[in-house]
């Protein structure tokens, strides 16, 4: 089972393999990934009861819950194929990790802008330095940061290796990041912002946004493989098996 | 080619370190002339109602020093990175990321000690109460070595970028964020009379934590942009 497992892995680090397999992959991403969005969306959009203090407000957690969490999932994502690539020189591997910063800086982006929407009828104002607030807006500055050296290197390699170095070092810093926020918040100001009461949500308004987190996974992957096929091409646009690609 | 210890080695690179530092005291003094300047812009840019500004004082000094200190990190690999210092220390038998924190601690003592010593003067000038002035230098003392080890790490990866001045400020502070919050907040805490200790315990922590990893870090980005 390891050894399938290490072979198929050994298999996919190979970029004309991975290209081929990434091209059949992407529409059962794509398409299901629509699917379950859409199920989800009617079923927190419609079927699920208004919350009885933020009446259809509270919908949007829809949207800014899942984001947030693939802001994260993302971040932890591209630290850990830049590992991969530092270790075991695998270019493919670095290049999911430049594919991941563009997705990760706009599902962050996303999480900022509807927790800020969500905060004009909630809290009145549309920022708060609410600590969750507060960490989206530094990992978006993690995500700017690493493009920005990304893009500051002229070789693709460097750039590759320093990138990862910066990615594996923003990992660790990030719950350091997190909780210092977090602590920071809930000294300076009371705990006035109330969040929807979370131990209590019903399972009709929970199943939507779990499944929005499936969804949003399955379009990560769609987006994902789509942009590390563009990335092989840009790269190995010297090789042979691109011609045969291209031309086909 | 005589085999020297790590100990001896890093001493000769922190004494041909100082040496070059000294012969150019006015470069070495730039940051802390910027510290003591971008604290006096805070009254000049609110007002100088002591209340307020005692109200301000342990952000002000922290946010200077964050800004002073990654000023000062351009200059700590770059002159080595351009004239082939650098390579000699990546060839040379002893560990390369022993022989960056030494040179990461030399940085510190004359960029950040000064910091230490010159920050009671600008504290007063913001009036923070006197009995803050020493757990304040002691939370400057534990925190300004972090973020210098911090900024080590991106000075390694900028070193091989021309321009990089702008680039490695994106790439440190939000690192640095957590030293800064700690920081002021044991200074806060201590100029509203209460015992600072739970921050500073944790300046320590993240100051042991950088000072373990940091190097490793810096010796990875500067092997990266040595080639």
């Amino acid at each position: 089972m390891w050894k399938a497992f290490v072979r198929w892995f050994h298999r996919m680090a190979s970029p004309p393999h991975f290209y081929a397999a990434a091209s059949r992959w992407t529409p059962w991403f794509f398409w299901s990934a629509i699917i379950v969005i859409a199920i989800c969306a009617y079923g927190g959009l419609v079927l699920a009861p208004a919350d009885y203090q933020q009446g259809d407000g509270f919908r949007i957690i829809y949207a800014h819950v899942p984001s947030a969490w693939m802001s994260l999932f993302v971040y932890v994502n591209m630290a850990i194929a830049a590992a991969i690539g530092l270790i075991w020189r695998i270019k493919l591997a670095h290049a999911v990790a430049a594919s991941c910063a563009p997705i990760g800086a706009s599902f962050t982006f996303l999480a900022l802008a509807t927790g800020s929407i969500w905060g004009k009828p909630m809290w009145g104002t549309w920022w708060v330095w609410d600590a969750r607030l507060t960490s989206e807006l530094i990992l978006l500055f993690l995500y700017i940061g690493y493009m920005a050296l990304r893009s500051a290197m002229e070789e693709p390699s460097r750039a590759d290796r320093a990138s990862a170095v910066l990615a594996i070092v923003g990992v660790v810093n990030v719950p350091i990041i997190h909780y210092s926020v977090v602590w920071w918040n809930t000294l300076h100001q009371g705990p006035t912002v109330s969040k929807i009461g979370e131990p209590s949500i019903t399972w009709a308004m929970l199943w939507p946004m779990l499944g929005m987190m499936v969804g949003f996974m399955l379009f990560f992957g769609a987006i994902l493989l789509t942009r590390v096929r563009g990335e092989v091409l840009a790269r190995e646009r010297n090789s042979k098996w691109i011609k045969e690609v291209a031309v086909s | 080619m005589e085999n020297v210890g790590i100990f001896t080695a890093a001493a000769r690179l922190v004494e041909r370190d100082l040496k070059v530092i000294f012969r150019h005291v006015s470069e070495a003094l730039n940051p802390l002339v910027f510290f003591v300047v971008v604290a006096t812009l805070f009254p000049l840019a609110t007002s100088p109602d002591a209340a307020l500004l005692r109200d301000m004082a342990p952000g002000v000094v922290w946010v200077a020093a964050l800004l002073s200190s990654t000023l000062a990190l351009d200059s700590l690999f770059k002159a080595d990175m351009d004239d082939g210092t650098m390579e000699q220390l990546a060839l040379s038998p002893q560990p390369l990321a022993w022989l960056l924190l030494a040179k990461i601690v030399t940085h510190w003592v004359v960029s950040g000690l000064p910091l230490v010593l010159i920050a009671p003067l600008v504290a007063r000038g913001f009036f923070l109460p006197t009995e803050a002035i020493l757990p304040m230098m002691l939370a400057l003392a534990l925190g300004t070595p972090t973020l210098s080890l911090i900024g080590a790490v991106g000075a390694a990866l900028t070193a091989g970028v021309r321009r990089g001045g702008a680039l490695l400020s994106l790439l440190v502070l939000p690192l640095s964020l957590p030293t800064m919050i700690f920081g002021a907040r044991a200074t806060d805490l201590a100029g509203l009379g209460e015992d600072p200790s739970g921050p500073l315990y944790l300046l320590a922590a993240l100051l042991f934590l950088t000072l373990s990893l940091a190097p490793l870090a810096a010796a990875a980005a500067i092997r990266i942009s040595l080639d």
